[in-house]
């Protein structure tokens, strides 16, 4: 009895949460076609400024925990897991860069270390308040795209 | 600006020996089966500064630990009237060499065992005294002065006893099983990235023959398992209890990777 009504209890939270806003395409619906995704994942452009801010912030997209970003000088501290993300626009297109963040394993394989920020292919035991939950909405995944593709 | 982590920072070339007189093995040839021709501990990772702490026992603030565990150790507790040098004796000869061959096989509970853990059993059956609790500051500082007892004693675990092999199995799938959102496994940063910088983190092999190690960002000495659930946590997953099936088989497996590197406790981290 109590581990269903915790589940209820927690599939109501991921509900509350995971929601798509609106017009959001749902992280199982996103198409991977060829290393790209082609459109938007939300009905709006993404916003470059604020895809800077979500990049950065640890809570958010983290993404300094692994990649250089020599537009990002006033941070400390860039880790080196990834490849460094200078003049990146140059490698990808928006459409490869929206699948490279929104799951990353769809474009590298399996094996990579990159977390899948728009995605539920997760981890076994993910924290409970998690569950069912993306690491970015679809609105933050647009804004760093967006961001990304300034980096020339 | 923002600090290069120096391109593809490695280990530094660098002998630990503690004041001057203890050499001690921080690189050496691998286990047969290990994805690593060598292991190396994690004091090549650290800072010079840290690495300095380290070498000399006078400034390492873990030896305050050393000292509080040696009053425990003269300790009269429990109903029994007994402390451990009713015993063991003179600890520096009695367990000389124990915290390097540890988890061991406990034929009494079927499973495998840290030194935390045999303390508890020695309180329990043989002075009647209360168990610690996991992290008890005194149980961190007793499993110290244990393991320092030796110091430079190359880690060697018996995987011949019991079911040990079996243990270290299951070490070895949850070392591999990716967790949390994050989707990472301990292989993912210690074996796919170790010597590179996860933002200001310089990622070793994650070697275990340190602990308990002193923090310095807690000002404090963390245990194994503290560790293990830390680098858990941080994939955001739940993480197992201390002691439970889970983090006695990843401790059996991780000191197995180890094996040949010296017992640094009480070593120095970030
Ligand atoms: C835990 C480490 C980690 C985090 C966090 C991470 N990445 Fe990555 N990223 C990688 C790795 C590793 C690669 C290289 C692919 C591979 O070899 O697996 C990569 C590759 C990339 C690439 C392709 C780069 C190129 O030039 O080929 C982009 C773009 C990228 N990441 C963007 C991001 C963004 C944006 C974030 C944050 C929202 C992020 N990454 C967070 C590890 C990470
Ligand atoms: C009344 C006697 C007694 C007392 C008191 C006692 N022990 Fe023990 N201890 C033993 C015996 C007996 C063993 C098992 C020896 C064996 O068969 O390996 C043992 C084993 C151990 C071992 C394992 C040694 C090895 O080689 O694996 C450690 C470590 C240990 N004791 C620590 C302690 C500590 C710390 C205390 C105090 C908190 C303590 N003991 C108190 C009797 C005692
Ligand atoms: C997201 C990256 C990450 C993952 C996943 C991870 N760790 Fe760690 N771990 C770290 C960092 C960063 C440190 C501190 C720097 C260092 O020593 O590598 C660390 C330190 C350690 C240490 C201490 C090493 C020392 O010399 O003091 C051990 C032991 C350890 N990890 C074991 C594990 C185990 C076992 C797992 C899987 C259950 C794991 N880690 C998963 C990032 C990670």
């Amino acid at each position: 009895m109590i581990s269903v009504r915790t589940m209820l209890a927690a599939a109501s939270l991921c509900v509350a949460a995971s929601v798509a806003a609106a017009g959001d395409v749902a992280p199982g619906a996103v198409k991977f076609v060829d290393g790209e995704v082609a459109g938007s994942l939300t009905s709006a452009a993404g916003d470059p400024a604020a895809g800077r801010k979500y990049f950065a912030d640890r809570k958010l997209g983290n993404c300094l925990a692994c990649h250089v970003n020599g537009d990002m000088s006033e941070q400390l501290f860039h880790g080196e897991v990834g490849p460094p993300l200078d003049g990146v626009a140059e490698r990808w297109t928006p459409e490869q860069l929206r699948a490279i963040v929104a799951n990353s394993k769809a474009v590298f394989g399996p094996d990579t270390v990159m977390p899948g920020f728009y995605s539920l292919e997760v981890g076994e035991n993910v924290r409970k308040d998690l569950v069912g939950k993306t690491i970015l909405t679809a609105e933050q995944v647009e804004s760093i795209v967006a961001y990304l593709a300034t980096l020339k | 600006g923002w600090l290069a982590a120096p391109a593809g920072a490695e280990p530094v070339n660098d002998d630990l020996v503690i004041d001057g007189e203890i050499h001690m093995t921080t690189r050496t040839k691998a286990a047969e089966g290990m994805p690593f021709d060598e292991v190396l501990s994690g004091w090549l990772f650290r800072t010079d500064e840290t690495r300095m702490l380290e070498a000399d026992s006078f400034q390492n603030p873990g030896m305050l630990y050393v000292e509080r565990g040696e009053e425990l150790w003269n300790k009269v507790e429990g109903e029994a009237g007994k402390s451990c040098a009713s015993c063991h004796g003179d600890a520096s000869k009695s367990m000389k060499g124990v915290g390097a061959s540890y988890p061991k096989w406990d034929a009494e509970a079927g499973r495998p065992i840290n030194v935390e853990l045999q303390i508890n059993n020695c309180r329990e059956k043989n002075m009647k005294a209360e168990p610690y609790k996991f992290d008890a500051a005194e149980q961190k500082a007793l499993t110290t002065f244990i393991k320092h007892q030796s110091l430079g004693d190359p880690l060697g675990i018996d995987l011949a006893a019991g079911d040990m092999q079996g243990w270290w199995e299951k070490g070895k799938d949850l070392y591999y099983k990716r967790t949390g959102q994050l989707n990472l496994a301990c292989a993912s940063c210690h074996e796919q990235y170790n010597g590179k910088y996860i933002r200001a983190d310089h990622l070793s092999q994650g070697n275990v023959n340190g602990f308990p190690t002193y923090r310095l960002k807690q000002a404090n000495m963390v245990s194994l398992h503290n560790r293990f659930r830390g680098c858990i946590r941080d994939t955001r997953a739940e993480f197992p209890a201390a002691f439970s099936d889970e983090l006695m088989a990843l401790e059996v497996y991780v000191t197995w990777r180890g094996t040949g590197l010296s017992v640094e406790t009480p070593a120095v981290r970030q």
